[in-house]
Protein backbone atom coordinates (compact mmCIF):
# COMPACT_ATOMS: atom_id res chain seq x y z
CA UNK A 1 0.00 0.00 0.00
CA UNK A 2 1.74 3.48 -0.91
CA UNK A 3 0.35 6.63 -0.02
CA UNK A 4 -0.16 9.26 -2.55
CA UNK A 5 1.75 12.19 -2.60
CA UNK A 6 1.58 15.49 -4.10
CA UNK A 7 4.64 14.99 -6.76
CA UNK A 8 2.95 12.17 -7.93
CA UNK A 9 1.30 12.81 -11.37
CA UNK A 10 -2.21 12.11 -11.23
CA UNK A 11 -3.39 10.35 -14.49
CA UNK A 12 -7.19 10.84 -15.86
CA UNK A 13 -8.29 6.70 -15.88
CA UNK A 14 -9.28 7.57 -19.56
CA UNK A 15 -5.67 8.65 -20.11
CA UNK A 16 -3.95 5.59 -18.57
CA UNK A 17 -1.92 3.71 -20.92
CA UNK A 18 -2.84 0.45 -21.97
CA UNK A 19 -0.59 -2.20 -20.31
CA UNK A 20 0.11 -3.96 -23.70
CA UNK A 21 1.47 -0.43 -25.38
CA UNK A 22 3.83 0.25 -22.53
CA UNK A 23 5.47 -3.07 -23.29
CA UNK A 24 6.44 -1.24 -26.58
CA UNK A 25 8.64 1.00 -24.56
CA UNK A 26 6.66 4.32 -25.16
CA UNK A 27 7.10 6.82 -28.20
CA UNK A 28 11.41 7.76 -26.45
CA UNK A 29 13.75 5.15 -27.64
CA UNK A 30 16.73 4.81 -25.97
CA UNK A 31 19.53 6.41 -28.49
CA UNK A 32 17.00 6.81 -30.77
CA UNK A 33 17.16 3.25 -32.08
CA UNK A 34 14.72 0.36 -32.17
CA UNK A 35 14.97 -2.21 -29.18
CA UNK A 36 16.04 -5.26 -31.48
CA UNK A 37 18.68 -3.19 -33.26
CA UNK A 38 20.13 -2.11 -29.31
CA UNK A 39 19.79 -5.34 -27.93
CA UNK A 40 21.71 -6.50 -31.58
CA UNK A 41 24.75 -4.40 -30.43
CA UNK A 42 25.15 -5.41 -26.72
CA UNK A 43 24.82 -9.53 -27.89
CA UNK A 44 27.85 -8.62 -30.02
CA UNK A 45 29.63 -6.87 -27.22
CA UNK A 46 29.12 -9.87 -25.30
CA UNK A 47 30.35 -12.04 -28.08
CA UNK A 48 33.36 -10.10 -28.33
CA UNK A 49 34.47 -10.31 -24.72
CA UNK A 50 34.12 -14.02 -25.22
CA UNK A 51 36.62 -14.08 -28.52
CA UNK A 52 38.47 -11.53 -26.90
CA UNK A 53 38.81 -14.06 -24.20
CA UNK A 54 40.08 -16.70 -26.29
CA UNK A 55 42.28 -14.83 -28.78
CA UNK A 56 44.03 -13.44 -24.87
CA UNK A 57 44.63 -16.84 -23.81
CA UNK A 58 46.18 -17.39 -27.24
CA UNK A 59 48.88 -14.29 -26.93
CA UNK A 60 49.41 -15.84 -23.70
CA UNK A 61 50.42 -19.42 -24.45
CA UNK A 62 52.29 -17.92 -27.63
CA UNK A 63 53.93 -15.56 -25.16
CA UNK A 64 55.19 -18.55 -23.05
CA UNK A 65 56.42 -20.76 -25.64
CA UNK A 66 60.14 -20.49 -26.78
CA UNK A 67 59.01 -20.86 -30.37
CA UNK A 68 55.72 -20.85 -32.11
CA UNK A 69 55.13 -22.07 -35.92
CA UNK A 70 55.45 -19.76 -38.71
CA UNK A 71 52.68 -18.92 -40.50
CA UNK A 72 53.98 -18.56 -43.80
CA UNK A 73 54.85 -22.31 -43.40
CA UNK A 74 52.19 -23.91 -41.68
CA UNK A 75 49.41 -22.01 -44.26
CA UNK A 76 51.13 -22.85 -47.50
CA UNK A 77 49.01 -24.95 -49.35
CA UNK A 78 45.73 -24.71 -51.23
CA UNK A 79 43.05 -27.63 -53.08
CA UNK A 80 43.65 -28.80 -56.40
CA UNK A 81 47.65 -29.00 -56.33
CA UNK A 82 47.60 -25.37 -56.90
CA UNK A 83 50.72 -24.46 -54.51
CA UNK A 84 52.46 -26.74 -56.83
CA UNK A 85 52.26 -23.58 -59.30
CA UNK A 86 54.21 -21.51 -56.68
CA UNK A 87 58.23 -21.73 -55.58
CA UNK A 88 58.74 -24.75 -53.57
CA UNK A 89 55.12 -25.76 -54.02
CA UNK A 90 54.87 -23.29 -51.02
CA UNK A 91 51.79 -20.74 -51.25
CA UNK A 92 52.08 -18.95 -48.01
CA UNK A 93 48.93 -17.39 -46.94
CA UNK A 94 47.48 -17.26 -50.25
CA UNK A 95 44.36 -19.68 -49.54
CA UNK A 96 43.88 -17.89 -46.22
CA UNK A 97 44.12 -14.68 -48.00
CA UNK A 98 41.27 -16.10 -50.90
CA UNK A 99 38.94 -16.73 -47.55
CA UNK A 100 39.13 -13.71 -46.03
CA UNK A 101 38.56 -12.04 -49.21
CA UNK A 102 35.04 -14.42 -49.82
CA UNK A 103 33.85 -12.53 -45.94
CA UNK A 104 34.43 -8.99 -47.01
CA UNK A 105 32.49 -9.41 -49.87
CA UNK A 106 29.68 -11.12 -48.49
CA UNK A 107 29.63 -8.68 -45.95
CA UNK A 108 30.07 -5.91 -48.80
CA UNK A 109 26.68 -7.84 -50.50
CA UNK A 110 25.16 -7.39 -47.08
CA UNK A 111 24.98 -4.01 -46.77
CA UNK A 112 23.46 -3.79 -50.44
CA UNK A 113 20.49 -5.97 -48.79
CA UNK A 114 19.81 -3.46 -46.33
CA UNK A 115 20.39 -0.63 -48.50
CA UNK A 116 17.73 -1.85 -50.46
CA UNK A 117 15.94 -2.95 -47.59
CA UNK A 118 15.54 0.55 -46.31
CA UNK A 119 14.13 1.46 -49.95
CA UNK A 120 11.43 -1.38 -49.49
CA UNK A 121 12.82 -3.52 -53.02
CA UNK A 122 12.03 -7.23 -52.24
CA UNK A 123 13.83 -8.15 -55.21
CA UNK A 124 16.99 -6.09 -54.18
CA UNK A 125 17.09 -7.95 -50.54
CA UNK A 126 16.73 -11.32 -51.98
CA UNK A 127 19.45 -10.87 -54.15
CA UNK A 128 21.80 -9.49 -52.15
CA UNK A 129 21.18 -11.59 -49.20
CA UNK A 130 21.71 -14.47 -51.64
CA UNK A 131 25.24 -13.47 -53.02
CA UNK A 132 26.08 -12.68 -49.06
CA UNK A 133 24.85 -16.49 -48.28
CA UNK A 134 26.76 -18.36 -50.93
CA UNK A 135 29.84 -16.01 -49.72
CA UNK A 136 29.65 -17.17 -46.24
CA UNK A 137 28.89 -20.97 -47.33
CA UNK A 138 32.15 -20.38 -49.77
CA UNK A 139 34.15 -19.44 -46.56
CA UNK A 140 32.51 -22.09 -44.78
CA UNK A 141 33.78 -24.90 -47.40
CA UNK A 142 37.76 -23.28 -47.52
CA UNK A 143 37.81 -23.65 -43.76
CA UNK A 144 36.47 -27.71 -44.30
CA UNK A 145 39.12 -28.00 -46.86
CA UNK A 146 41.68 -26.22 -44.39
CA UNK A 147 41.09 -28.28 -41.17
CA UNK A 148 40.81 -31.49 -43.48
CA UNK A 149 44.40 -31.10 -45.04
CA UNK A 150 45.63 -29.91 -41.77
CA UNK A 151 44.47 -33.01 -39.85
CA UNK A 152 44.52 -35.40 -42.47
CA UNK A 153 47.44 -34.77 -44.32
CA UNK A 154 49.65 -33.08 -42.11
CA UNK A 155 48.59 -34.58 -38.61
CA UNK A 156 47.90 -31.59 -37.13
CA UNK A 157 45.28 -31.95 -33.94
CA UNK A 158 44.11 -30.73 -31.21
CA UNK A 159 46.61 -32.91 -29.13
CA UNK A 160 49.62 -33.16 -31.61
CA UNK A 161 51.48 -30.30 -33.23
CA UNK A 162 53.98 -31.62 -35.57
CA UNK A 163 55.15 -28.23 -36.98
CA UNK A 164 58.16 -27.22 -34.62
CA UNK A 165 60.42 -24.56 -34.73
CA UNK A 166 63.93 -24.47 -34.18
CA UNK A 167 65.43 -22.18 -31.36
CA UNK A 168 69.35 -22.44 -32.56
CA UNK A 169 71.64 -22.85 -35.61
CA UNK A 170 73.25 -25.83 -36.39
CA UNK A 171 73.98 -28.99 -38.65
CA UNK A 172 71.78 -32.01 -39.80
CA UNK A 173 72.97 -35.56 -39.14
CA UNK A 174 73.11 -37.62 -42.10
CA UNK A 175 69.88 -39.76 -41.93
CA UNK A 176 71.86 -43.08 -43.01
CA UNK A 177 75.17 -42.90 -41.45
CA UNK A 178 74.55 -40.03 -38.75
CA UNK A 179 77.62 -38.28 -39.78
CA UNK A 180 77.87 -34.22 -39.67
CA UNK A 181 76.56 -32.76 -43.29
CA UNK A 182 76.74 -29.19 -44.34
CA UNK A 183 72.55 -28.86 -44.42
CA UNK A 184 71.95 -26.15 -42.30
CA UNK A 185 69.69 -25.70 -39.38
CA UNK A 186 68.57 -22.00 -38.93
CA UNK A 187 66.69 -20.03 -35.74
CA UNK A 188 63.32 -19.65 -36.50
CA UNK A 189 62.63 -21.38 -39.15
CA UNK A 190 59.54 -23.88 -38.89
CA UNK A 191 59.72 -27.38 -40.23
CA UNK A 192 56.89 -30.21 -40.10
CA UNK A 193 57.50 -33.72 -39.22
CA UNK A 194 56.66 -36.64 -41.36
CA UNK A 195 55.01 -39.64 -40.55
CA UNK A 196 57.12 -42.33 -41.80
CA UNK A 197 55.91 -43.88 -45.09
CA UNK A 198 52.93 -40.77 -46.05
CA UNK A 199 53.45 -38.67 -48.72
CA UNK A 200 52.67 -34.74 -47.92
CA UNK A 201 51.53 -33.52 -51.10
CA UNK A 202 55.30 -31.69 -50.59
CA UNK A 203 57.88 -31.33 -53.06
CA UNK A 204 60.27 -32.20 -50.44
CA UNK A 205 63.51 -34.38 -50.25
CA UNK A 206 61.12 -37.31 -48.82
CA UNK A 207 59.26 -37.68 -52.88
CA UNK A 208 62.34 -36.99 -54.76
CA UNK A 209 63.94 -39.61 -57.06
CA UNK A 210 66.77 -41.69 -55.17
CA UNK A 211 66.29 -39.83 -51.87
CA UNK A 212 66.93 -41.79 -48.51
CA UNK A 213 64.08 -43.73 -47.44
CA UNK A 214 63.15 -43.33 -43.79
CA UNK A 215 62.70 -46.46 -41.69
CA UNK A 216 59.28 -47.27 -40.95
CA UNK A 217 60.08 -49.44 -37.95
CA UNK A 218 60.03 -47.36 -34.65
CA UNK A 219 63.48 -46.81 -33.44
CA UNK A 220 66.79 -44.74 -32.59
CA UNK A 221 68.25 -44.80 -35.66
CA UNK A 222 72.03 -43.17 -36.52
CA UNK A 223 70.42 -39.95 -37.84
CA UNK A 224 66.96 -39.63 -36.93
CA UNK A 225 64.49 -40.90 -34.56
CA UNK A 226 60.97 -42.90 -35.56
CA UNK A 227 58.24 -42.75 -32.79
CA UNK A 228 56.11 -45.59 -31.35
CA UNK A 229 58.64 -46.79 -29.33
CA UNK A 230 57.65 -47.60 -25.52
CA UNK A 231 59.91 -47.58 -22.80
CA UNK A 232 60.27 -51.11 -22.46
CA UNK A 233 61.38 -51.53 -26.18
CA UNK A 234 58.03 -52.91 -27.50
CA UNK A 235 56.69 -50.94 -30.38
CA UNK A 236 53.22 -49.30 -29.64
CA UNK A 237 51.01 -49.97 -32.87
CA UNK A 238 48.42 -47.69 -32.45
CA UNK A 239 51.54 -44.41 -31.94
CA UNK A 240 51.52 -42.29 -35.24
CA UNK A 241 55.80 -42.74 -36.35
CA UNK A 242 56.61 -39.31 -36.86
CA UNK A 243 60.13 -39.02 -37.96
CA UNK A 244 62.50 -36.47 -36.05
CA UNK A 245 65.93 -35.85 -37.72
CA UNK A 246 68.81 -35.19 -35.25
CA UNK A 247 71.10 -32.46 -35.57
CA UNK A 248 73.93 -30.05 -33.75
CA UNK A 249 73.99 -27.21 -32.28
CA UNK A 250 77.63 -25.19 -31.16
CA UNK A 251 77.25 -22.66 -28.47
CA UNK A 252 79.78 -19.82 -28.45
CA UNK A 253 82.20 -21.38 -25.72
CA UNK A 254 81.91 -24.22 -28.05
CA UNK A 255 80.09 -26.97 -26.22
CA UNK A 256 78.21 -29.37 -28.94
CA UNK A 257 74.83 -30.64 -28.22
CA UNK A 258 73.15 -33.45 -30.26
CA UNK A 259 69.58 -32.20 -30.62
CA UNK A 260 66.56 -34.07 -32.23
CA UNK A 261 63.33 -32.43 -34.04
CA UNK A 262 61.01 -31.68 -31.24
CA UNK A 263 57.01 -31.33 -31.62
CA UNK A 264 55.91 -27.78 -31.75
CA UNK A 265 54.01 -26.47 -28.51
CA UNK A 266 51.14 -28.50 -28.14
CA UNK A 267 48.56 -25.23 -27.61
CA UNK A 268 49.07 -24.09 -31.30
CA UNK A 269 46.65 -27.18 -32.54
CA UNK A 270 44.21 -26.98 -29.89
CA UNK A 271 43.96 -23.20 -30.01
CA UNK A 272 43.80 -23.26 -33.82
CA UNK A 273 40.97 -25.63 -34.50
CA UNK A 274 39.02 -23.92 -31.21
CA UNK A 275 39.31 -20.65 -31.85
CA UNK A 276 39.08 -20.83 -35.81
CA UNK A 277 35.97 -23.44 -34.72
CA UNK A 278 34.33 -21.10 -32.68
CA UNK A 279 34.70 -18.40 -35.56
CA UNK A 280 33.44 -20.83 -38.27
CA UNK A 281 30.63 -21.72 -35.80
CA UNK A 282 29.80 -18.19 -35.78
CA UNK A 283 29.68 -18.21 -39.93
CA UNK A 284 27.65 -21.19 -39.66
CA UNK A 285 25.22 -19.54 -37.61
CA UNK A 286 25.08 -16.68 -39.24
CA UNK A 287 24.24 -18.72 -42.76
CA UNK A 288 21.61 -20.18 -41.01
CA UNK A 289 19.68 -16.95 -39.60
CA UNK A 290 20.21 -15.15 -43.02
CA UNK A 291 18.49 -18.38 -44.96
CA UNK A 292 15.53 -18.28 -42.37
CA UNK A 293 15.18 -14.25 -43.29
CA UNK A 294 15.93 -14.44 -46.50
CA UNK A 295 13.09 -16.87 -46.76
CA UNK A 296 10.69 -14.48 -44.38
CA UNK A 297 11.62 -11.58 -46.64
CA UNK A 298 11.03 -13.20 -50.36
CA UNK A 299 7.59 -14.28 -48.71
CA UNK A 300 6.42 -10.82 -47.98
CA UNK A 301 6.91 -10.96 -44.19
CA UNK A 302 9.33 -7.57 -43.55
CA UNK A 303 7.55 -6.02 -46.69
CA UNK A 304 4.19 -5.92 -43.98
CA UNK A 305 5.80 -4.63 -41.26
CA UNK A 306 6.86 -1.36 -43.34
CA UNK A 307 9.47 -0.47 -40.99
CA UNK A 308 12.27 -0.73 -43.62
CA UNK A 309 13.39 -4.25 -43.66
CA UNK A 310 14.66 -3.93 -40.15
CA UNK A 311 14.93 -7.17 -40.00
CA UNK A 312 17.73 -7.11 -42.69
CA UNK A 313 19.74 -4.15 -40.52
CA UNK A 314 20.05 -6.74 -37.55
CA UNK A 315 20.60 -10.05 -39.15
CA UNK A 316 23.46 -7.42 -41.14
CA UNK A 317 25.26 -6.07 -37.87
CA UNK A 318 25.76 -10.05 -36.72
CA UNK A 319 27.58 -10.71 -40.50
CA UNK A 320 29.61 -7.66 -39.97
CA UNK A 321 30.58 -8.70 -36.47
CA UNK A 322 31.33 -12.42 -38.08
CA UNK A 323 33.92 -10.24 -40.75
CA UNK A 324 35.31 -8.14 -37.30
CA UNK A 325 36.29 -11.06 -35.69
CA UNK A 326 37.63 -12.40 -38.68
CA UNK A 327 39.98 -9.99 -38.84
CA UNK A 328 41.57 -10.33 -35.53
CA UNK A 329 41.57 -14.07 -36.21
CA UNK A 330 43.14 -13.02 -39.42
CA UNK A 331 45.09 -10.97 -37.65
CA UNK A 332 46.96 -13.23 -35.06
CA UNK A 333 46.76 -17.08 -36.66
CA UNK A 334 47.98 -15.70 -39.85
CA UNK A 335 49.83 -12.33 -40.10
CA UNK A 336 51.88 -12.53 -37.05
CA UNK B 1 24.06 4.01 -46.57
CA UNK B 2 22.93 6.00 -44.27
CA UNK B 3 20.04 8.92 -44.92
CA UNK B 4 22.09 11.81 -45.73
CA UNK B 5 23.68 10.03 -48.76
CA UNK B 6 21.78 9.70 -51.91
CA UNK B 7 20.85 5.81 -52.91
CA UNK B 8 23.46 6.17 -55.87
CA UNK B 9 26.48 7.57 -53.58
CA UNK B 10 25.68 5.35 -50.78
CA UNK B 11 25.77 1.97 -53.33
CA UNK B 12 28.92 3.60 -54.38
CA UNK B 13 30.26 4.04 -50.91
CA UNK B 14 29.95 0.35 -50.25
CA UNK B 15 32.19 -0.72 -53.61
CA UNK B 16 34.75 1.70 -52.75
CA UNK B 17 34.76 0.58 -49.18
CA UNK B 18 35.27 -3.21 -50.60
CA UNK B 19 38.18 -1.49 -52.73
CA UNK B 20 39.61 -0.48 -49.44
CA UNK B 21 39.02 -3.29 -47.37
CA UNK B 22 40.43 -5.33 -49.89
CA UNK B 23 43.66 -3.22 -50.49
CA UNK B 24 44.46 -2.92 -46.93
CA UNK B 25 44.47 -7.05 -46.61
CA UNK B 26 46.48 -7.15 -49.82
CA UNK B 27 49.21 -4.54 -48.00
CA UNK B 28 48.93 -6.63 -45.18
CA UNK B 29 49.57 -10.17 -46.73
CA UNK B 30 52.40 -8.68 -48.50
CA UNK B 31 54.11 -7.13 -45.42
CA UNK B 32 53.32 -10.71 -43.53
CA UNK B 33 55.68 -12.20 -45.89
CA UNK B 34 58.61 -10.37 -45.59
CA UNK B 35 58.97 -12.63 -42.74
CA UNK B 36 59.83 -15.20 -45.02
CA UNK B 37 61.75 -13.16 -47.55
CA UNK B 38 65.77 -13.87 -48.14
CA UNK B 39 66.85 -9.90 -47.38
CA UNK B 40 64.83 -9.69 -44.33
CA UNK B 41 66.46 -12.54 -42.74
CA UNK B 42 69.04 -10.38 -40.55
CA UNK B 43 66.69 -7.19 -40.06
CA UNK B 44 64.82 -8.33 -36.96
CA UNK B 45 63.86 -4.42 -36.51
CA UNK B 46 62.13 -4.56 -39.70
CA UNK B 47 59.72 -7.49 -39.11
CA UNK B 48 58.81 -5.97 -35.80
CA UNK B 49 58.14 -2.75 -37.51
CA UNK B 50 56.02 -4.76 -40.17
CA UNK B 51 54.09 -6.21 -37.30
CA UNK B 52 53.37 -2.95 -35.92
CA UNK B 53 52.09 -1.83 -39.16
CA UNK B 54 50.12 -5.03 -39.67
CA UNK B 55 48.29 -4.29 -36.13
CA UNK B 56 47.48 -1.15 -37.07
CA UNK B 57 46.16 -1.57 -40.74
CA UNK B 58 43.53 -4.43 -38.91
CA UNK B 59 42.52 -1.98 -36.44
CA UNK B 60 41.48 0.03 -39.02
CA UNK B 61 40.19 -2.28 -41.17
CA UNK B 62 37.99 -3.31 -37.60
CA UNK B 63 37.05 0.40 -37.09
CA UNK B 64 36.06 0.70 -40.73
CA UNK B 65 33.62 -2.07 -40.65
CA UNK B 66 32.21 -0.67 -37.15
CA UNK B 67 31.68 2.87 -38.18
CA UNK B 68 30.82 2.21 -42.22
CA UNK B 69 29.45 -0.91 -42.87
CA UNK B 70 27.06 -1.42 -39.40
CA UNK B 71 26.27 2.20 -39.42
CA UNK B 72 27.67 2.90 -36.18
CA UNK B 73 28.90 6.67 -37.37
CA UNK B 74 25.88 7.20 -37.91
CA UNK B 75 23.82 6.19 -34.41
CA UNK B 76 23.27 8.37 -31.28
CA UNK B 77 26.76 8.92 -29.94
CA UNK B 78 26.31 7.51 -26.88
CA UNK B 79 25.21 4.44 -28.17
CA UNK B 80 28.61 4.39 -29.84
CA UNK B 81 30.01 4.90 -26.54
CA UNK B 82 27.94 2.24 -24.53
CA UNK B 83 29.19 -0.34 -26.78
CA UNK B 84 33.11 0.73 -27.78
CA UNK B 85 33.93 1.84 -24.51
CA UNK B 86 34.26 -1.17 -22.30
CA UNK B 87 36.35 -3.18 -25.38
CA UNK B 88 38.48 -0.79 -23.50
CA UNK B 89 38.83 -3.17 -20.66
CA UNK B 90 40.44 -5.25 -22.81
CA UNK B 91 43.47 -3.60 -23.23
CA UNK B 92 44.81 -4.07 -19.29
CA UNK B 93 43.72 -7.99 -20.34
CA UNK B 94 46.06 -7.92 -22.77
CA UNK B 95 49.14 -5.96 -20.74
CA UNK B 96 48.40 -8.87 -17.73
CA UNK B 97 48.01 -11.92 -20.02
CA UNK B 98 51.07 -11.09 -22.27
CA UNK B 99 53.14 -10.16 -19.52
CA UNK B 100 52.13 -13.34 -17.83
CA UNK B 101 52.98 -15.56 -20.58
CA UNK B 102 55.95 -14.14 -21.15
CA UNK B 103 56.67 -14.97 -17.05
CA UNK B 104 55.95 -18.73 -17.78
CA UNK B 105 58.47 -18.66 -20.73
CA UNK B 106 61.27 -16.70 -19.07
CA UNK B 107 60.91 -19.57 -15.71
CA UNK B 108 60.68 -22.71 -18.23
CA UNK B 109 63.77 -21.11 -20.19
CA UNK B 110 65.30 -20.88 -16.65
CA UNK B 111 65.21 -24.74 -15.98
CA UNK B 112 65.94 -25.60 -18.84
CA UNK B 113 69.47 -23.66 -18.66
CA UNK B 114 69.91 -24.87 -15.08
CA UNK B 115 69.18 -28.87 -16.27
CA UNK B 116 72.49 -27.99 -18.76
CA UNK B 117 74.84 -26.86 -16.04
CA UNK B 118 77.09 -29.58 -15.53
CA UNK B 119 79.20 -30.71 -12.26
CA UNK B 120 82.82 -30.18 -12.33
CA UNK B 121 85.15 -32.80 -12.92
CA UNK B 122 87.45 -34.69 -10.34
CA UNK B 123 90.03 -31.43 -10.08
CA UNK B 124 87.39 -28.72 -9.89
CA UNK B 125 85.83 -30.51 -6.94
CA UNK B 126 85.79 -27.50 -4.16
CA UNK B 127 86.70 -24.90 -6.40
CA UNK B 128 83.78 -22.56 -7.02
CA UNK B 129 84.82 -19.63 -9.33
CA UNK B 130 82.81 -16.72 -7.96
CA UNK B 131 82.36 -15.65 -11.67
CA UNK B 132 81.06 -19.00 -12.92
CA UNK B 133 77.54 -19.73 -13.94
CA UNK B 134 77.69 -22.68 -11.09
CA UNK B 135 77.17 -19.98 -8.16
CA UNK B 136 73.69 -20.05 -8.96
CA UNK B 137 72.83 -23.66 -8.37
CA UNK B 138 72.98 -22.79 -4.85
Amino acid sequence: MTEERDTDIIIAADQKPELTSDWAGGDRKPFRTSYGKLMMWYFLLSDAFTFAGFLIAYGALRFSSASWPVPDRVFATMPFGINEMFPNAQAPLMFVTFMSFLLIVSSGTMVRAVQEGARENKRGVVLWMLLTVLGGAGFLACQAWEWTNLIGKENMTVTTNPFGTYTEDGYYLDPETGELTDEEVATGETYLLHVAGEAHGEAEEFEEEGAYQYATTPGDYPGYVVDGLRPDGTINPAAKRFIHRKYVVERENGDTYERVQEFGPTAFGALFFGITGFHGFHVATGVIFLLIILINAGGGVYAARMNGYEMVEKIGLYWHFVDLVWVFVFLVFYLL
Amino acid sequence: MAQHLSYEDSKRGVWKGLGLLAAVTVIEVMLSLLKAAEFAENLRLLIYFASLLIIALSLYKAYFIIYEFMHMGYEVKALAMTVLLPTFLLLWGMIAFFNEGDAWRKGREKIINKNELKVPDGGEVGYIDRTDEIMFVG
